[in-house]
This record gives structure tokens, C-alpha cells and sequence, in this order.
């Protein structure tokens, strides 16, 4: 039993990292860039509905919607501003712009919201669902996982469905296979790219609203750490691959807490990389990666 | 082409550097704050004495700037109290941010000491303090920290280093004594950050002693700032090994996910905390119901009856509209601590900022400060703090002094 | 002499006018200083710009020569310094300094060294991203394990622990050498601005040596093209690991170097972030640019104290920089267009002008 109840919240735990990594890996496949601001769209994004909501007192669903829309506004101009100039040069230049980004939006906040940590009112909890009680109350499932799974497997349905049938969607897969060769076939490669950023913002704003309800500090560094282990994640399922983004997140929330419940508290993060490294080292394009073969 | 770019880069970045070198005092002057600059004006034109330059340091930007802001914060009050009620500029404060890192804090603490500081009020987390310290001993300077508490601290320091706060083993020690004394609880659980210099060294303080004092401890748990997400595994462990009292010597940021955690598992253990969790009532957004009953082992209360920390509290949250805590109060009395000093003419303000480490040295061995953090404070010879320790327990938002056997 | 300057090969003229850069700074900082016209916050940066001119050096070997992205040099940096700061720490009462310090960077460059073939092996047959996030997971592992790392020794001899302090059973006069978090406190500060001019000295002679060897010709060949490489009898393997674990090593000189300039030392500093400072050095001084390296390492280390002045704004204002240098730098259309300047410059005066780049 109490297994159980560690392996749901390493679920739970995981299907945030999943929803974090699923725009990481939208961003990655098609953009070929890692967009290491990702995170901290999300912190912002967590700033505008704890305001929305819990300072405002807003609708839950209102403020999701408020700040999906600020953080859509926020990607398209990042995107705009500081990658678009870039999308010819090395990658790397690309890279430490974004980390430029991602520290002047830390800074922006900090200034904004002073570094003062805020808790976070659970917007799930807010729209009134309670918690699922199996087993006469001896095991209980946060509200917010239930949430935080179903939203992950909505929105990786979606995004699949979105991409393999729609003609927006078949232009990212075309960019993301050969950006030369879609934009020879007629297709506006930087309202693509602009596009997937665009959506990759927006689920970061709902990934912030799930995060904070399950974990409920907000500080300008929130979304930094959660950042980094969604990237682990999107690579351990083999980047660029939305499945593989789903699989790889909630592998890693699962490990991560099973590790910090048997093994060692302390060491946790160490055990989840070294998994990571096996993986790769056995499957060198993560769990679900198209293996790419190299041509003469 | 290329040649002549990295020449012209490089002759850039020597005369850069020389600049940064040379023009250190023309650009303290220019980023002095508005205010000080203005209160300079009117000293000089009252024809008093120059100002006394304290030196701040600490995190005001990155992971732990909360810390740091509040320490600025509370220097900064108690210098504008002191210089409003003379009617002149006694201390001047430029503080300097350290992003709660070595490398930094020594660069801010050679800034400082070009700009001419005298005394230093910092800094606020331990590691950068012991790197600090250091130099404080090889150049003599006078070092107040309000808030590192590890215990190298002041061994680093060699005599120069003197803390507003308890030592982290202090803590522990005591903690674990007004447990046992109490019988507040049978089976304790622990959750400590172990990536955090001051939990680990009041949890390792707090285990040896709660040995020595036969308290069963059920269950250690421990998290580190990279995987302090979600502590909701470290709260069921607790709650699994049957702990009726959680120890968390830890920040209040961690302490109230700790208590929301336990609260969602139903989970309803006596909950004890160090000066860290001093704060947790004014988180913006925190449901403070949830933390009735924690009590805390922490010198200051924002609730506190007394005329100074009724003072400071109005003075402080007129300034910055939030309730101090104890980094804020620290920080407030240490410059209360060394004015004290300036008061009793052990220190004036022509005074080389080596004859101040001397004098200052001498004075804070011998005097009793009271302040917002204690009453009749004194320091050893080492740097280390004596007060009393204070146990409050929170009830409906406020705290109160437990009545307690020591 | 200034023909024989002009008839000598291409890139030994590159590489000696980067000695001459490094060695010109030298002497004008030490003149400066001689005469009194430094500040001591000028004074105390030298070191870590040294050091971090070596990470972005020896990085660059990784990124700009092998064409590989590593995300974990910090972690290098970090067993380095440890393992030497614990050397000295443990010597330096009892050996000579002149022979005590060398031995703490042969030890750090060792043990880094060691920890670049461990990491190596396994990580060099991924490639691209996959190795990125391999290298930052390395890096990652390193600090979490330092970090719970408790070292000490009495008289029963020495201990370890990767729980906590008192499980490690040290008896009551023991002393501790690593403890955990807290790390190595109370290091007696060894690192002066000379030693580190000659690491960067060393440094320079035998990066830029393997560069311009058969092995550094390899490694360059194995970037621009793999099968290729493979194709003529490149032993992959051998040269790839060759390029990272001379990198390592480095690193962890320097990580030597940087420990020993503080008297605490504690593994979160060596983080990801880190990892990510020293590559921003090698990228915007241009990815295989030693020299670029050596002067953005150096700027970019000063920059935040330069800023100090903005009070509450210094690190957004560092973030603009960042972002605006690099799109500045990089941005095909931006090149272009400071092409057409610096050429409409040189038309008028028939040479460059510099300022339009500086």
C-alpha cells in the first residue's frame, strides 16, 4: 500500500515533468534548439494565475486561460526578439541566448514580485474537486495529480492529432524534417516556428498551473530546477518525440520519488541521471528517438 | 580583418580593466543610493562629522535572495532611524550582492573595502561568510554577520568574525534539550535540506544530542535544492515510521511545502522548527492555519510585546508593507549593536577601519546589547552569540512564548 | 625581426600574438600594481579570470576542436578542486609551498583526468544533445555526491560516510575533512595572480600544441566529418577521448586554482549554471577561438563587477548584454550588415575601423 501511494506521487510528480517536457520537445523537433527559457515561462506563467486567481480571486479555469494567453504573448515575442535573428547561426549561439533569456526573466520577476517566496493557492482544489480516497481512506490520490495526468495524456493526444492531421501540423513535422526543403515547398517556415512556439508557451502556462497546485512554493527560481529535470526527461524519451516526452517524464517522476522513498533522500538526483546515462548509453536516441542514419 | 578585431577586443579589455581598476572611487560615489548621497549633502552643510561606512553583503539576487533582501532591509532601516534621529548622517550603508556565493561575496567585500568601508554587516549565508571572514582576519576588519550561523564561521574569521545569530550547533543542541525537557514528543522524524550548509549543521547537532538525551529519533529524511519539488515522499516516511513530532531545521519556504504536504495526507505530528522558520506567517498566498501549533526555537517574534520590537515591527513594515523576520531583525541589530559601540565612544569616525576592528573587538567581548533579537546579549572572545533562547508557538497567526523547563 | 613576423607560418603567428596578449596583461597589471594603481576589487578578480580563462580554454578544446557540446565541465572542475584543495590542505602545513602547491594541481589535474576517461568511455559514442545531457547529468551526479560526501580522519584512520556527519564515527579529535555540504572549510589561501598567468601559460603551450599536431589534426578532422574521418583509418574512440580527457584535466587545474583563492569550498558551486558560464565564454568568443576564449572569459568575469554600480538591475542589465552581444555577434544578417559598414569605413579610409567593433 504504501508503495502504492509512492508510486502515484512519482506519477503525479511525473506527469508534471511530462506536460514541462512535452513543450521542450514541440520546440526541440521543430525549432532544433533547446530552449533553456522554457522553465521560466512557466514561472512566469505561475506568477499571472497566482495573482489571477489568488490574488483577483478569478475564476480557476479564467485564470489558466488568462495566463496561457500571456504566456503565449510572452514565447511569440522571446521568439521574435532574440531567436528569430539567430536562426542561421551555430546552434550553441542560439542556446546561450536562451539562457540569456531565461536569466533576464528570473531578474524581471524578481524586480516585479520582489524574490519573496508566495504559496500557491491550488487552482484544482479552487474549481472544487476533492481528493480520491481508495481502499476505505488508506490511500489517497491528490485531486491535483488526477488533473495533472489527464490533462498530460489530453494534451499529448492533442498535440499528436494536431500534428499528424492538420496542415499547420504537417508544416512543423515538414520544417522539422528539412527546414530547406519545406520552405522550397511553400511553407512559411518562421510562421511555423513561431507557431510551435506560440503553443509551446501556452502549455508551459498550463504546465505552471499544475506544477504550483501540486507543489505550492512560487519563487522567480521555480521554474529553473523543474526545467532542467523536463529536459532530462524529453531526452531520456528521446527528444522531439511527444510520446516519448510523456514516457520519459513520468519514468523520471517515478524514479526520482521511488529512489527518494528506498534508497537515499540525499542521493536521489544522482540515481535519476545515472538511469539516464544507462539509457542512453544502451539507447543512445532515449526510449522512443527515430534513430537517425547518418549518410555518406 | 580578423586580427585587427581581437587586437581592438583586447586593447578593450585592458582598458576596461584599468578602468574598472582606477575608477573604483568615482564610481562608488555614483552608485551610492539617492538617499545616502542626499543625507551627505546635509551633513556636510550641518558641519557635522563624516559618516561612519558600513559595508553589507548578501544574496539580492538569485535562489536565496529572500535572505539577503530582508537583511538589506533591515540594515538599511535601523541606518535611516539612527541618522534621522541624530539629525545627520551617522552611518552610511552601501550593500553588495553576493548571489550567496563565495567568488562574489569577496569581489563585494574588495569593492567595499575600496569604497572605503569601515565596519561590515554581513554576509548573510554561511559559505560565503567563511570565505569572507578570511579575508576580514588577514586585513582586520570588524565582520558582523546578522544570519551565518555555521560555527566555521567564526573560526574563519579568528577573532574578527562576530554573529548576531546562534550557531547552528547551538541550535541543535538546544532544540534537542527542549524536547527532551518537555517530553514534547516519543518518536521524532527529521526533514532536513542536506545541500544547506545551516540545516545539516543544526540536524547534526540535534542528533547527537537527542542521543544523548535518549530521544528515539523514527525516521531522518532529507532533501536537497534539486529535488526539493515535491516533499510529499519525505512527509509519508515520516508518517510511516509513526514520528508524533517532525524536526525541521529548515527555510520556511520548504517548511510550509512540509506542512501543506502533511496536511493533504491528513498527517497531524507536533511540528518544530529552528530561526529559519521564522517567516512562514507572512508567506504571500500561505493558508497560516495550517501552521497552528508549530512551535519554533527562534530569538525573535514579529509579535513581541516589548517597545523595540514593536518599534522596529511598525518601522518595518511602514517601509517595505511586509512583517519582518529574523534575518530583518538581525540585520536591524547589528547596526543597533555597533552604534551601541559609537555611543559609548569606543568607536569614532576617523578611525581607521583597522583601529574600528580593534576597538569593536574589545568592546563586543565585554558589552551587553539588547535588541529586537534578545535582551542582554553578549559575545565570546570566538565570535559566538549568548542569548536566550526562545520557544514560540503559533497560535492563529501570531506566536506565543511557551512557558517552558529548560 | 618583424619580416621574419611576416614570413612565418599563419597560425604560429596567431598563436604568438596570444601569448603576446596574455603576457602584455601580465606585465601592465603587475606594473599597475608595482605602482599602486589598482584597486584591491581589481586585484581580487585576477584569479578566478585566470581560472575561468582555462575552463573556457579547455572547453573550447571539447566544443570548438572535438565539435562535441559538453554541459558538464563544472563537474571536472569540481573534483579537481577538491581533490586538490584536499591535498594541500592535508601537506600544505607540513611541505614546502613550492612543492606543496604543484602537487595540488598534479592531483586535481589527475583526478579530473581519471574522471574524464570514466566519464568519456561511455558518453563519447552519443553525440550532439544526447551527449549535451549526458555531460550535464555527469556534472549533476558529481555535485549531488560531493555534496552528501562526509570525509574525515582520526586516529583509527580515515572515514567516510555519504549520510551524514555522525554516521561516519569519527572519533572526538578527528578531524573533518569534507563535510558534506558544508564542503572543505577553512583552506589556507594558496592562489596567487602568477601561478595562475603560468597556468594559462601551460595551458596555451599544450592546447595549442595538440591542436596543431597529427592528434589535433584528427580531432579537427573527426568534427568535420566522422565517416569521413573513420574512412582513413581515424581511431575515433582514441582521438575523442584524447580531446576530453585533456580537457578534463584542465578543468580540473583550474578547479585547483580556484579552490585554493577561497577558504571554503563547497560542491553546489560547481553546478550546471556553471558548466553553462564557461561555455557562454567559449561561444561568444567564438567557438574554436582560443584567443577569443581568453579575452571573453576575461570581460565577461568583470562584467558583473563593472555593473555593480546598478545596484538592483546588475544582473538584468548582464542578461541584456548577453542576449544583445549574442545576436550582435551572431545574427548572418547582423554580420552582414556590420560587413557593409566596416567596408564603406574601409573605402574611405583604406583601413578598418575598430571602433565599430569594440
Amino acid at each position: 500500500m504504501q508503495f502504492l501511494s509512492y508510486l502515484i506521487s512519482g506519477i503525479s510528480l511525473g506527469s508534471v515533468y511530462a506536460l514541462i517536457a512535452l513543450g521542450y520537445t514541440m520546440v526541440y523537433g521543430i525549432a532544433k534548439m533547446l530552449n533553456f527559457a522554457h522553465g521560466d515561462i512557466i514561472m512566469i506563467g505561475s506568477y499571472v494565475i497566482f495573482f489571477a486567481f489568488g490574488g483577483f480571486g478569478w475564476n480557476p479555469i479564467l485564470s489558466v486561460v488568462v495566463s496561457m494567453v500571456v504566456c503565449t504573448i510572452l514565447g511569440t515575442v522571446i521568439e521574435r526578439v532574440a531567436y528569430r535573428p539567430l536562426r542561421e547561426a551555430p546552434s550553441l549561439a542560439v542556446l546561450i541566448t536562451a539562457i540569456g533569456v531565461s536569466y533576464l526573466l528570473q531578474q524581471v520577476a524578481q524586480l516585479m514580485w520582489s524574490p519573496d517566496p508566495k504559496s500557491f493557492q491550488s487552482i484544482v482544489a479552487g474549481a472544487g474537486l476533492k481528493p480520491l480516497e481508495l481502499f476505505g481512506g488508506k490511500l489517497t490520490i491528490s485531486a491535483e495529480a488526477i488533473v495533472t495526468i489527464i490533462a498530460c495524456v489530453v494534451i499529448m493526444v492533442a498535440l499528436t492529432a494536431f500534428v499528424n492531421h492538420t496542415v499547420p501540423g504537417h508544416a512543423m513535422l515538414a520544417v522539422s524534417e528539412d527546414r530547406g526543403a519545406a520552405q522550397l515547398m511553400g511553407v512559411n517556415v518562421n510562421a511555423t516556428i513561431a507557431l510551435t512556439f506560440a503553443i509551446g508557451s501556452a502549455l508551459a502556462a498550463v504546465a505552471g498551473a499544475l506544477l504550483c497546485s501540486s507543489y505550492p512554493t512560487l519563487s522567480p527560481t521555480t521554474g529553473a530546477m523543474p526545467g532542467i529535470k523536463a529536459f532530462v526527461a524529453a531526452v531520456f524519451g528521446g527528444i522531439g518525440s511527444i510520446p516519448g516526452a510523456f514516457l520519459g517524464g513520468v519514468l523520471l517522476g517515478v524514479i526520482e520519488n521511488l529512489s527518494k522513498a528506498y534508497i537515499s533522500t540525499q542521493l536521489s538526483d544522482a540515481i535519476v541521471f545515472l538511469v539516464l546515462i544507462v539509457v542512453l548509453v544502451v539507447k543512445p536516441t532515449g526510449l522512443l528517438g527515430k534513430k537517425i542514419n547518418v549518410k555518406v | 580583418m580578423k586580427k585587427l578585431i581581437s587586437a581592438a577586443l583586447a586593447s578593450a579589455m585592458v582598458l576596461s580593466l584599468a578602468a574598472c581598476g582606477s575608477t573604483g572611487d568615482s564610481s562608488s560615489a555614483a552608485s551610492g543610493t539617492g538617499d545616502s548621497t542626499a543625507a551627505t549633502a546635509e551633513a556636510s552643510a550641518a558641519g557635522e562629522t563624516t559618516p561612519i561606512k558600513l559595508g553589507g553583503i548578501g544574496p539580492v539576487t538569485g535562489a536565496n535572495a529572500q535572505y539577503g533582501t530582508a537583511v538589506k532591509n533591515g540594515e538599511q532601516l535601523a541606518v535611516d532611524e539612527i541618522n534621522a534621529a541624530a539629525g545627520y548622517t551617522v552611518f552610511e550603508l552601501s550593500f553588495e550582492d553576493d548571489e550567496s556565493d563565495s567568488e562574489k561575496a569577496v569581489n563585494a567585500f574588495n569593492k567595499l573595502l575600496d569604497d572605503g568601508m569601515q565596519v561590515l554587516l554581513g554576509p548573510v549565508t554561511s559559505d560565503p561568510s567563511i570565505s569572507v571572514a578570511a579575508e576580514c582576519a588577514s586585513e582586520n576588519i570588524f565582520m558582523l554577520t546578522p544570519s551565518a550561523s555555521s560555527q566555521d564561521v567564526v573560526d574563519s574569521g579568528a577573532g574578527n568574525a562576530f554573529q548576531m545569530c546562534f550557531t547552528d550547533p547551538n541550535q541543535g543542541k538546544t532544540a534537542a534539550d527542549y524536547i527532551a525537557a518537555n517530553s514534547l514528543g516519543t518518536a521524532i522524524g527529521i526533514i532536513y535540506d542536506s545541500s544547506d550548509a545551516y540545516s545539516t549543521g543544526i540536524y547534526t547537532a540535534f542528533q547527537a544530542e537527542a542521543e544523548a538525551k535518549g530521544l528515539e529519533i523514527v525516521q531522518t529524511s532529507s532533501f536537497t535544492a534539486d529535488n526539493n519539488t515535491d516533499l510529499s515522499t519525505q512527509v509519508s516516511q515520516c508518517q510511516q515510521a509513526g514520528a508524533d513530532l517532525v524536526f525541521l531545521p529548515i527555510y520556511y519556504q520548504q517548511a510550509s511545502q512540509v506542512l501543506i504536504a502533511a496536511n493533504n495526507i491528513g498527517y497531524e505530528p507536533a511540528f518544530f522548527g529552528c530561526d529559519g522558520m521564522d517567516g512562514i506567517l507572512s508567506i504571500d498566498g500561505f493558508d497560516t492555519s495550517l501552521a497552528n501549533d508549530l512551535m519554533l526555537l527562534c530569538p525573535f517574534s514579529a509579535y513581541g510585546e516589548d517597545e523595540t520590537t514593536k518599534t522596529f515591527v511598525a518601522a518595518y513594515q511602514a517601509a517595505y508593507t511586509e512583517t519582518p523576520n529574523q534575518f530583518a531583525a538581525d540585520a536591524y541589530d547589528c547596526v543597533y549593536a555597533v552604534y551601541q559601540c559609537l555611543q559609548d565612544g569606543v568607536i569614532t569616525p576617523d578611525m581607521s577601519a583597522e583601529d574600528m576592528c580593534d576597538a569593536l573587538k574589545t568592546a563586543f567581548t565585554s558589552m551587553t546589547f539588547s535588541g529586537t533579537t534578545g535582551e542582554n546579549q553578549t559575545w565570546a572572545a570566538d565570535g559566538t552569540i549568548t542569548k536566550d533562547p526562545k520557544v514560540y508557538q503559533v497560535q492563529d497567526g501570531a506566536y506565543v512564548l511557551m512557558s517552558s523547563k529548560q | 625581426m618583424l619580416s621574419r613576423l611576416k614570413t612565418m607560418k599563419k597560425t604560429t603567428r596567431s598563436n604568438l600574438i596570444t601569448f603576446g596578449i596574455v603576457i602584455v596583461f601580465y606585465l601592465v597589471v603587475q606594473i599597475l600594481s608595482g605602482a599602486g594603481l589598482t584597486t584591491r576589487s581589481f586585484e581580487g578578480q585576477l584569479v578566478p579570470i585566470c581560472a575561468y580563462v582555462v575552463l573556457a580554454i579547455s572547453l573550447n578544446l571539447t566544443v570548438g576542436f572535438l565539435g562535441e557540446l559538453s554541459l558538464g565541465h563544472a563537474g571536472f572542475m569540481s573534483v579537481g578542486a577538491f581533490s586538490g584543495v584536499l591535498l594541500w590542505t592535508l601537506v600544505g602545513d607540513s611541505l614546502p609551498a613550492f612543492v606543496a602547491i604543484p602537487l595540488a594541481f598534479i592531483v586535481g589535474g589527475i583526478v579530473a583526468g581519471i574522471f574524464g576517461v570514466i566519464v568519456g568511455v561511455p558518453v563519447l559514442r552519443l553525440s550532439g544533445d544526447y551527449l549535451a545531457i549526458v555531460t550535464l547529468a555527469f556534472g549533476e551526479i558529481i555535485k549531488n555526491i560531493i555534496n552528501a560526501l562526509y570525509l574525515g580522519v582520526d586516529e583509527n584512520g580515515v572515514h567516510f560516510s555519504l549520510t551524514d556527519a555522525n554516521s561516519m564515527g569519527l572519533s572526538a579529535d578527528g578531524e573533518t575533512l569534507i563535510n558534506g555540504a558544508m564542503g572543505i572549510t577553512g583552506i589556507k589561501k594558496a592562489s596567487t595572480f602568477t601561478i595562475g598567468f603560468v597556468l594559462i601559460l601551460i595551458t596555451l603551450i599544450v592546447i595549442l600544441n595538440l591542436i596543431n599536431s597529427r592528434t589535433g589534426r584528427a580531432i579537427m578532422a573527426i568534427r568535420d566529418n566522422e565517416i569521413a574521418a573513420q574512412s582513413v583509418g581515424i581511431n575515433l574512440t582514441r582521438f575523442k577521448l584524447t580531446a576530453f580527457v585533456v580537457s578534463a584535466v584542465f578543468a580540473g587545474f583550474a578547479g585547483v586554482l580556484y579552490g585554493l583563492n577561497y577558504s571554503s569550498l563547497v560542491a553546489s558551486r560547481f553546478d550546471y549554471n556553471t558548466s553553462i558560464q564557461i561555455l557562454v565564454f567559449v561561444v561568444l568568443g567564438g567557438i574554436g577561438s582560443i584567443r577569443g576564449s581568453i579575452i571573453a572569459a576575461a570581460l565577461l568575469t568583470v562584467l558583473p563587477e563593472v555593473l555593480r554600480g546598478l545596484q538592483d538591475y546588475r544582473m538584468l542589465i548582464y542578461a541584456i548584454v548577453l542576449i544583445v552581444v549574442m545576436i550582435f555577434n551572431q545574427s548572418p544578417q547582423i554580420i552582414a550588415w556590420r560587413k557593409r559598414i566596416i567596408g564603406r569605413f574601409s573605402s574611405k579610409k583604406g583601413e578598418p575601423e575598430k571602433k565599430e567593433v569594440a
